[in-house]
């Protein structure tokens, strides 16, 4: 079990937290084609190494933040805020 | 194997004074207060504790640690019967009963012994090359049963568990020399310091005193002395199962077995900042023609149950060793006062050294080997081959000393990688592992004072940074030499004897021989063709000397041959440690209605619904639930009923943009709404799915009111706030789950307001002043209540929503005044008999992760609406726009007879054949008084009027297809 560093509460064991999937998914507009739509709701880039995710502190403030982790080692690289873009890899350390 | 009890003071885990007795296999066994099952056993000389796993050979304790692969019994009787447990780690305790595994019908006459005879036709895989015709489906069940390993307790465990959560800046695994000097400068460094043990007390290898050794000794009594005024906080009897990421560390505590204990087991989770791996190293077996027989023993588990216990495990010992740590356990043995006749060392030259000090006396014969062993049940003499001769010497106890095999489970499980080391024959860690660091002999460091500074360091305020460094210095241990000679495989040629490798699943020298022949070479093969390292010990003693045959086999090195990843648990643990206090109504506690006491009065039949304890009804004597559910029904139309709906979904949203954010929320459009109105609307997924429907109220220009599904209620907050925080992050507003703030007392029938205008409510609520869909405010009896006129029921319904502890004393009044109304309550399933009357879906039983709105009726929503609300995009693509989409219908039997059962295919033609659909929901109606059905069919508005079969279990009931309302289509009554 991780432990994620909620930016509000501070360090927290990972069952605490809801997992949102892959962060900064641009949602389409209406008219776009279907291909974009399946596109935006079915296909994930799953990077095996540093990939953005979405979390939410759910049993605790209930607040959603990024998290730029490393899916093989759970290297967690940066905590940022929600509309915050990606720091670049090995960047800001929470 | 005679053993027999020392005089003290051997013996420092015992108490002499506290006498116990227990039994084992129907036996009475004397104990003292201390020991485990394991040593009193040897104490009262018995040799045999279990039956070998396939080939039912007759077995002995072999060591004296978790790594035990042969003590493995049944403990307790009844409920609290626990299979699976080393005898080694098991404390004995008075009336404790302990049963031998893997016997019928007794561990003396074991019927399935006799397949020992057949041990030649019994190698690795011989399941798969003899059971497999016809196929091996047909053999399964007759040998399942013989094998296993144990017997599972009956019954709910009556026991008590606990779980706790710990946080520590310094874990320190192991309270061996090295864990003790690391827990001590981690606290003198300040940090807050927790040491684990596995055994009873600390100190590890080195908690004996060794005449020709008493520095190491002293040191670790003197560690042990200031560990508590350093303020380290030792647990013993303590376990680590499991290293999960970013150091979390499972352990298992197992605290004496008192009547005085708090409970059996507890499991401790505990986060630390760094860990310290000191978990010292297990012996490697000796391999030689019938290792297996009771009395054979890892050497350290001698000299432990001699210092620990004060138990013999053997009147004339002879020690058989590749390595030098054979004298080391002589010497100690002979301290204890237990006559070793010899030590049989596999090496040609030894480099022993001052090592000899003190073994005057004993037999010394270098470049010997041991090649078969006499006796069948207890050791009772062995023959060697010493520099081309052959001898027999009388014995009955022989240990081994192969050397060390580092402990390293929890760093491998934590993800480092092992290393082999040629020159000292053992697998170490190789890489950092970032927060973790392994000393003493689990690093492959022997000697004491590398590994004593090594641990001091760690936490040295003197050179900082140094954590995950390497160990400093040389390993200080003398390498075993395990290469059989020449002569000794001329003389084992044709000699009878199995080698075993792996005891705890028969595996042999031969089956390893056999695999690498076979191909089954890699480690991961290797493992499940023959089972090595398999079952409750996880090969600890066997792994190595597998890995180092099947490379001699195959011509590499042991690291070549490779390691299988050490997963958790590092030992077996039970399920109830796991489940903790989280068994029977505390597994999944159900939510309970604050007026639960009005509805035990009123003789409710509490039923579980979404994680809520609810009236299901209220039946009477004698009526089943749906006779129940019928009557209910039928007086909620013709008079009045009460129903308790606290549990639904309430939500309020808050904010200058609360209404645009609805209208991105629903399907419906909610930012028309007037203040004070009402609208029903459906919640819809990303993928256009329904989630949830409910109705939403304006209780002011800034502020909605929201009721969810009682299922969907924390779902349905959770997803507002994520895409209020995540996608429309520009808008000022607040989701506020206030369902368990807000009770629900819905009244519902066509005396509804005659019976709250008795109670006192305020006018302004009459029929003819409030409409259907608006909400008031009002106060009742100084309570706020948000009063909404809507109807699930179909009928003239009020739902009364007031402070949740007010629900019971506003029921009981309802209950009083409607007396002459002729009130009732009514539980969940009249509501449901009144919503499929009225064709109301009921979402996630009429619709499925499939149903788009346009399936349940509302069909033009998305295309009027031109926001792009949740889920509308999906709504439009091809397969949402399909003209045979299934849709929701109402169905009646043929002969308005037959109930039509939730789950009946639809088909025009008898099965296999497609189906056209399926029956979602299903009830008699006491207002038609004939069976009615709602389903899901492809096409199905266009198909009113067909006639097709409903399936059930081979059965065809003729059905008809109707509109999915039965009752009141026009809605009249809903309006009062």
């Amino acid at each position: 079990m991780m432990q994620l560093a909620c930016p509000h509460c501070g360090p927290r064991p990972e069952n605490e937290f809801r997992y949102g999937g892959s962060s900064h998914v641009v949602r389409p507009t209406l008219d776009c084609s279907d291909e974009e739509w399946s596109a935006y709701l079915f296909f994930r880039e799953n990077p095996p190494g540093l990939g953005a995710e979405r979390w939410c502190h759910v049993f605790g403030c209930g607040q959603w933040f990024n998290a730029l982790r490393d899916a093989t080692t759970h290297e967690v690289q940066a905590i940022y805020g929600m509309t915050d873009p990606a720091p670049p890899a090995g960047g800001v350390h929470r | 194997m005679s053993g027999y009890r020392l005089p003290p003071p051997l013996g420092r885990s015992v108490d002499r004074e506290r006498r116990l007795t227990f039994r084992f296999d129907g036996r009475s066994i004397p104990a003292y207060d201390g020991d485990t099952i394991a040593s009193a056993l040897l104490a009262s000389g018995v040799s045999v504790v279990g039956r070998s796993f396939k080939l039912h050979r007759p077995r002995g304790i072999y060591s004296c640690g978790i790594e035990e692969p042969t003590g493995v019994l049944d403990v307790g009787t009844g409920a609290e019967r626990t299979p699976c447990m080393r005898a080694t780690d098991v404390l004995a305790s008075e009336g404790l009963q302990a049963f031998p595994g893997n016997c019928w019908p007794s561990l003396r006459r074991d019927a399935a012994a006799i397949l020992s005879a057949f041990a030649a036709y019994l190698p690795a895989g011989f399941y798969y090359k003899t059971f497999m015709w016809p196929h091996w489906r047909l053999y399964e069940p007759a040998i399942r049963r013989l094998a296993g390993l144990g017997t599972l307790g009956d019954g709910i465990d009556p026991d008590r568990y606990e779980e706790r959560s710990r946080q520590t800046d310094v874990l320190v695994i192991g309270a061996g020399a090295a864990g003790m000097q690391a827990a001590l400068s981690a606290a003198q460094a300040g940090r807050s310091v927790l040491l684990l043990e596995a055994q009873a007390g600390p100190g590890g290898s080195l908690d004996a005193p060794d005449p020709a050794d008493p520095r190491a000794f002293q040191i670790t009594d003197a560690l042990q002395s200031t560990l508590r005024s350093a303020g380290v906080e030792v647990r013993t009897r303590c376990t680590v199962v499991a290293l999960y990421d970013h150091l979390l560390a499972v352990a298992v505590e197992t605290p004496a077995p008192q009547a005085t204990a708090p409970c059996r087991e507890r499991l401790l989770k505990i986060r630390a900042r760094h860990i310290v791996l000191a978990t010292g190293a297990i012996e490697r077996p000796m391999l030689f023609p019938d290792n297996d027989r009771p009395g054979v023993m890892l050497a350290s588990a001698m000299e432990r149950y001699a210092s620990h216990f004060g138990v013999a495990c053997g009147r004339r010992v002879v020690i058989a060793t590749a390595c030098d740590t054979g004298y080391r356990t002589a010497r100690r043995l002979r301290a204890a006062g237990i006559t070793v006749a010899a030590i049989v060392d596999r090496r040609k030259t030894r480099d022993i050294g001052d090592t000899l000090l003190g073994l005057d006396g004993v037999e010394l014969l270098p470049d010997s080997a041991v090649i078969g062993v006499a006796g069948r049940s207890a050791v009772a003499g062995v023959s060697i081959a010493s520099r081309g001769r052959m001898l027999t010497l009388d014995t009955d106890a022989l240990a081994g000393a192969g050397g060390w095999t580092p402990n390293v489970s929890l760093y491998s499980q934590a993800g480092g990688r092992l290393g082999w080391l040629p020159d000292a024959s053992m697998f170490v860690p190789d890489h950092a592992v970032p927060g973790i660091s392994v000393i003493g002999a689990a690093a492959g460091v022997f000697d004491l004072d590398l590994a004593l500074a090594h641990a001091a360091d760690l936490f040295g305020l003197s050179r900082p940074g140094r954590f995950d460094s390497p160990p400093a210095g040389g390993l200080g241990h003398v390498p075993p030499d395990h290469r059989p000679s020449d002569q000794e495989l001329r003389l084992l040629r044709g000699r009878p004897g199995k080698q075993f490798v792996d005891l705890q699943n028969d595996v042999t020298t031969a089956d390893i021989a056999l695999a690498a022949r076979e191909n089954y070479r890699s480690v991961e093969h290797l493992k499940r063709y023959t089972t090595t390292g398999m079952a409750t010990d996880q090969g600890k003693t066997s792994n190595i000397n597998a890995l180092v045959l099947m490379g001699r086999a195959t011509g590499r090195t042991p690291d070549e041959v490779g390691t299988t990843k050490f997963r958790p648990p590092y030992k077996p643990v039970t399920l109830s440690a796991i489940a903790g206090g989280r068994t029977g109504l505390r597994h999944r506690p159900l939510k309970r209605l604050s007026a639960r006491a009005f509805h035990a009065r009123r003789g409710a039949l509490f039923e579980e619904f979404g994680g809520w304890e609810r009236p299901a009804g209220y039946p009477r004597a004698g009526e089943t639930l749906a006779a129940c559910a019928r009557r209910e029904a039928g007086q909620v139309r013709a008079a009045v009923g009460l129903f308790d709906g606290s549990p639904l979904g309430k939500i309020e949203i808050h904010g200058p943009d609360a209404a645009r954010f609805l209208d991105l929320m629903y399907l419906g459009t909610m930012s028309t709404l007037p203040v004070g109105g009402a609208r029903y609307g459906l919640i819809l997924s990303e993928h256009g799915v329904i989630a949830d429907d409910g109705i939403v109220a304006r209780l002011g220009p800034d502020q909605f009111w929201v009721n969810t599904t009682s299922g969907g209620a924390e779902r349905t907050a959770l997803a507002f706030d994520e895409w209020l925080q995540c996608e429309f992050t520009g808008l000022r507003a607040f989701v506020i789950p206030v369902s368990s703030q807000w009770g629900n007392v819905t009244v519902a029938g066509p005396r509804a307001w005659q019976l709250l205008a008795q109670v006192g409510f305020d006018a302004v609520l009459a029929p003819a002043a409030m409409k259907h869909m608006t909400l008031r405010s009002t106060r009742f009896e100084g309570a706020e209540a948000r009063v909404l006129r809507a109807s699930f029921s179909g009928e003239l319904s009020y739902e009364i929503n007031i402070g949740v502890s007010h629900t019971g004393a506003l029921l009981e009044r309802l209950w009083r005044a409607g007396q002459d109304l002729g009130v009732c309550a009514y539980g969940v399933e009249a509501l449901m008999v009144m919503r499929i009357e009225k064709g109301f879906i009921h979402v996630g039983a009429d619709t499925d992760g499939t149903t788009l709105p346009q399936d349940v009726g509302f069909a033009r929503g998305p295309l009027k609406k031109p926001d792009h609300f949740v889920g509308r995009r999906s709504l439009l693509r091809p397969a949402g726009m399909a003209t045979d989409r299934a849709e929701l219908v109402g169905l009646l039997p043929v002969d308005r007879r037959t109930p039509v059962p939730v789950g009946a295919q639809l088909a025009p033609a008898a099965p296999p054949g497609p189906a056209h659909g399926h029956v979602t929901s299903s009830c008699i109606s006491p207002a038609l008084g004939h069976p009615i059905a709602l389903a899901m069919l492809e096409a199905g508005t266009q198909r009113r009027g067909e006639t097709l079969g409903a399936w059930h279990l081979g059965r065809r009931i003729e059905v008809e297809v109707v509109a999915p309302c039965f009752f009141d289509p026009q809605g009249h009554r809903l309006h009062g």
